[in-house]
C-alpha cells in the first residue's frame, strides 16, 4: 500500500493547507465569499473521509453537486424495478441502489419481502446470473455516469456474444456534461469554480468542460480522489480565480488523457444514443441520458416486460435543485429533518450519505469540522 | 415505517440498535441489561457470574482463517472475556439443514473441541435440530457461555475521562473482509485472513491492572465506529482517534480500498477495544504485546471533551466525524 500512502502524506498535505491560506485569502479579498463544487460521489465521499473541508480558509465553501449516478436516481426507476422483482424477474444491481427509495418502498425492502433482489460487485455478475438461471428473466439495473455506462456497455456485447436472451437492462444512464451545462445555464447559480469528475473525465477527456470556463466563466480542474489529488485541485482553482482566468487544468493527468478514452466512447456509441433523463431533485434534462438503440430492444427491459417507467416524484416541497445549485441551504427546505431524514430520505441531497442535507443532519450546524 | 425485518437490522449500526431499543429493551428491561454490556452480570448467592450468547449464521461455513466452529466458541467467549470475566462453561446449540454432508459436520465439531481446549473451557449442554432443506444455509450455531467475573473490574462507559487513552489489540476489518471475500468469490491471491481468536488472555494479563480499565469491546459487527459511538453515545465526553496509528492488515487495507467500504464499519473477530487511564497505556501495551493476539497493540487515541462524538484525525491531518453504520454493508458505485 505504499503507492497509495504517497497520496495521503501528512507531510505533503501541510505545505497545501498554507497555500491555500493564502490563495484564499487572496481571492477573498478581492471578490467575496467564494463557492467551489465537487460534481463526483467519489470525491463526496472522499472530501467527507479525509476532513478535507478542514482546509477550506476562511471565506471558501465547497459544495455538493449532484455528482452521484445513484443519488440522482429518479423514484420512478426504483418503482419499475421493484415491480420487475414483484414479477419473479432476478433483479442484479449495486449494491447503493438498495436503499435509495422509489415511491412507496424500496429495493432493501423489496428483498425482504420476498423478491430475488441481487447485490452485484460487477455488471458481469448478470451475466452470470442469467447463465446460472435460464429458466428465469435477469434483470440488470443499469445506472451510472460515463465510468460505469462503459463496463456496462462491455457486459452487454458479452451477453449477446454469449447468445443469453433472459437478460436485459432497465437504463437510467447519467451524462455528466449535460447537467452542468444545465446547471450552469441557471443565472441563479453561484460557482466560482468545478472540481471535474476524475474517471469519468478519462472516458470523455478534460475538454469536455471547455465551455464552463468560456462561456461561464468557471474555473474548472480536473482532479483525481486520493486527498493530496483533491487539494492539489482546489489549490488550482484558487489560482484559477486569482488569476482572474478560468480555464480546464487537468490535475489528474496519470489517469485522464486529452481526447479520454476513444475505445470506451465507440462502445458505448455502439449500442447507446442520448434521451432525456429525469434526475431526482432536478427534473428531466435533455440529452442527459444514454438509451439502448432501437436495434438493441430486446435487452431493453421496459420495454421486453411491458413497463413504463415515470420519473415519479419526490415530493412537491423538496428543495434539492436549489440546494444543488448552492441557492438554498439545507435547513432552508420546508421537509428537511421532518419529512426527510436519513433514514427515510426523499431528495438526492439526504439520499447520499455524504450529501450536503444527510451531513446538515447528522453533523448539524458544528458542521464537519468538530 | 418499517414493517419487515431488513438485513439491516443484523448488520450492527443504527437499525440493530433500534430495534433492540423499541423492541427487545421495553419487554425484558432488568437491571443485567442496563446499558447493554457484552454479558450480563449475575450475583447468584454471592458468587459474580457473567452470562452471554451468541448465534453464528457465517456464510460461508469455512473462510480464510476459521470457520463457524471456531467463531462460534470464540465469539462467546470474547463477549465474556471482554465484561470482565474468565470464561468457564459453554452450551453449543446446532441448527443443522436435511443433507449437510457428515464430513463438513466433523470438521466444523473438531473446530469446536480445539477452540473449546484452547480456552480452557468446557461445553457442558448443547441441542440438535434438523431442519428441511431449504430452511437454513448448511448449519447455524448458537453458544451462550458462563464466566466467572475477574476481581478489579468496574467497567463502563459513564466512568470515561478526558484524556483517558484508547486502545486496540490489532488490526481491525480483517474477519469482514475475509468472509466478504470468500462470499463472493473474489478469487484473491494473499486476500484477507479472519482474526478469529480468542481475547481472555488479554483481559487475563491485565491483572491488577483491571480497576484503571474504564471500558472493554470487541469491535464485531458495525465494526470500531458502532463500539465507539454507542459508548459515548448520550455522554459528556467524546473520542478523537488518529488514522495513523489505526493498524490494518495490508491485505484488508488494499480490498476495502477496491470495494469503497470503511474499514471503521468492519467487523473483526479477534480485536479488543479498551479504554484506560492514561498513566496505564504503557503497562497493558508491555504486557499485551509478547502475546501473538497483542503483538500488533496500540493506542490509536483519547477520550475528549467533545460531547457524544466520535472524530477522526485523518492521514493528511484534517479532522471528520466517524458516524455509526447504518447496517448491511454495501459497496458503492461511486
Amino acid at each position: 500500500m505504499k503507492y497509495i500512502d504517497g497520496f495521503r502524506s501528512l507531510d505533503a498535505a501541510a505545505p497545501l493547507r498554507q497555500s491555500l491560506a493564502e490563495l484564499g485569502a487572496h481571492v477573498t479579498a478581492r471578490r467575496g465569499p467564494v463557492r467551489l463544487m465537487e460534481v463526483c460521489g467519489s470525491h463526496t465521499m472522499a472530501i467527507a473521509r479525509f476532513g478535507i473541508r478542514d482546509f477550506l480558509p476562511e471565506g471558501v465553501e465547497l459544495v455538493s453537486g449532484p455528482g452521484c449516478p445513484v443519488c440522482v436516481t429518479e423514484p420512478g426507476f426504483l418503482d419499475a424495478a421493484i415491480d420487475l422483482a414483484h414479477r419473479g424477474v432476478i433483479v442484479a444491481t449495486f449494491g447503493d441502489l438498495l436503499r435509495v427509495p422509489g415511491s412507496r418502498s424500496d429495493l432493501a425492502r423489496t428483498r425482504a419481502a420476498g423478491g430475488w433482489i441481487e447485490v452485484c460487485q460487477s455488471p458481469h455478475r448478470a451475466r452470470e446470473l442469467a447463465r446460472d438461471h435460464p429458466d428465469r428473466e435477469v434483470v440488470f439495473l443499469a445506472v451510472g455516469f460515463e465510468t460505469t455506462i462503459a463496463p456496462i456497455a462491455a457486459m452487454l456485447a458479452g451477453a449477446r456474444r454469449d447468445g443469453l436472451d433472459t437478460l436485459s437492462l432497465l437504463t437510467a444512464f447519467k451524462l455528466i456534461p449535460p447537467v452542468l451545462a444545465a446547471l450552469a445555464a441557471d443565472p441563479d447559480l453561484r460557482i466560482d469554480g468545478l472540481l471535474c469528475p476524475a474517471h469519468v473525465s478519462a472516458i470523455i477527456g478534460p475538454e469536455t468542460y471547455g465551455f464552463l470556463a468560456a462561456d461561464h466563466g468557471i474555473a474548472c480542474v480536473v482532479a483525481g480522489f486520493e486527498p493530496l489529488d483533491i487539494l492539489y485541485g482546489l489549490e488550482g482553482l484558487l489560482r484559477q480565480l486569482v488569476d482572474e482566468a478560468p480555464r480546464v487544468d487537468n490535475q489528474y493527468s496519470r489517469v485522464v488523457k486529452p481526447g479520454g478514452n476513444p475505445r470506451a466512447q465507440a462502445l458505448m456509441a455502439a449500442c447507446l444514443e442520448p434521451v432525456t433523463a429525469a434526475w431526482r431533485g432536478l427534473g428531466p434534462i435533455p440529452g442527459s441520458g444514454l438509451g439502448l438503440r432501437p436495434e438493441l430492444a430486446r435487452y431493453d427491459a421496459a420495454r421486453r416486460h411491458g413497463l413504463t417507467v415515470r420519473a415519479g416524484e419526490v415530493h412537491p416541497q423538496c428543495r434539492c435543485g436549489a440546494i444543488l445549485k448552492g441557492l438554498l441551504s439545507p435547513d432552508q427546505c420546508g421537509l428537511f429533518g421532518r419529512t426527510c431524514h436519513p433514514e427515510h430520505p426523499l431528495g438526492p441531497c439526504m439520499v447520499s450519505q455524504e450529501g450536503s442535507c444527510a451531513a446538515h443532519f447528522r453533523y448539524g450546524r458544528r458542521s464537519r469540522q468538530p | 415505517m418499517i414493517d419487515r425485518i431488513l438485513l439491516d437490522h443484523g448488520g450492527g449500526g443504527r437499525l440493530s440498535h433500534r430495534l433492540i431499543r423499541e423492541e427487545i429493551l421495553p419487554r425484558f428491561a432488568c437491571a443485567a441489561l442496563n446499558g447493554l454490556p457484552d454479558a450480563a452480570t449475575l450475583d447468584p448467592g454471592g458468587l459474580r457470574m457473567l452470562f452471554s450468547t451468541d448465534s453464528f449464521v457465517v456464510q460461508p461455513l469455512f473462510f480464510p482463517g476459521g470457520c463457524i466452529g471456531d467463531l462460534a466458541v470464540f465469539g462467546t467467549v470474547n463477549d465474556l472475556a471482554v465484561a470482565g470475566s474468565r470464561p468457564r462453561w459453554l452450551s453449543l446449540g446446532m441448527i443443522l439443514e436435511e443433507g449437510l454432508p457428515l464430513a463438513i459436520l466433523r470438521r466444523v465439531l473438531d473446530a469446536v473441541q480445539l477452540a473449546a481446549s484452547r480456552c480452557d473451557l468446557q461445553v457442558v449442554t448443547g441441542d440438535t435440530k434438523v431442519v428441511r432443506r431449504g430452511q437454513c444455509d448448511g448449519m447455524y450455531l448458537n453458544t451462550a457461555g458462563i464466566g466467572q467475573a475477574l476481581p478489579g473490574f468496574a467497567l463502563g462507559p459513564e466512568r470515561l475521562r478526558p484524556g483517558d487513552r484508547v486502545l486496540v489489540s490489532g488490526p481491525l476489518g480483517d474477519h469482514g473482509l475475509a468472509v466478504l471475500a470468500a462470499r463472493e468469490g473474489l478469487g484473491l491471491a494473499n486476500g484477507p485472513v479472519s482474526d478469529t481468536r480468542p481475547l481472555h488472555r488479554l483481559v487475563l494479563a491485565l491483572g491488577e491492572l483491571a480497576p484503571g480499565v474504564r471500558f472493554m469491546r470487541d469491535p464485531t459487527r458495525g465494526g470500531l465506529a458502532a463500539v465507539l459511538n454507542e459508548m459515548v453515545e448520550e455522554r459528556a465526553v467524546g473520542v478523537m482517534i488518529e488514522e495513523r496509528r489505526l493498524p490494518f492488515s495490508p491485505a484488508t487495507r488494499a480490498l476495502a480500498e477496491l470495494t469503497g467500504l470503511d474499514l471503521l464499519h468492519v467487523a473483526s473477530e479477534g480485536c479488543l477495544v479498551l479504554v484506560c487511564a492514561p498513566e496505564l497505556a504503557p503497562a497493558i501495551l508491555e504486557r499485551w504485546r509478547p502475546l501473538p493476539e497483542g503483538a500488533q497493540a496500540c493506542v490509536i487515541g483519547q477520550v475528549a471533551e467533545d460531547a457524544s462524538l466520535v472524530v477522526l484525525e485523518t492521514a493528511i491531518g484534517g479532522r471528520r466525524v466517524v458516524d455509526a453504520p447504518q447496517g448491511e454493508l454495501l459497496p458503492r458505485i461511486c
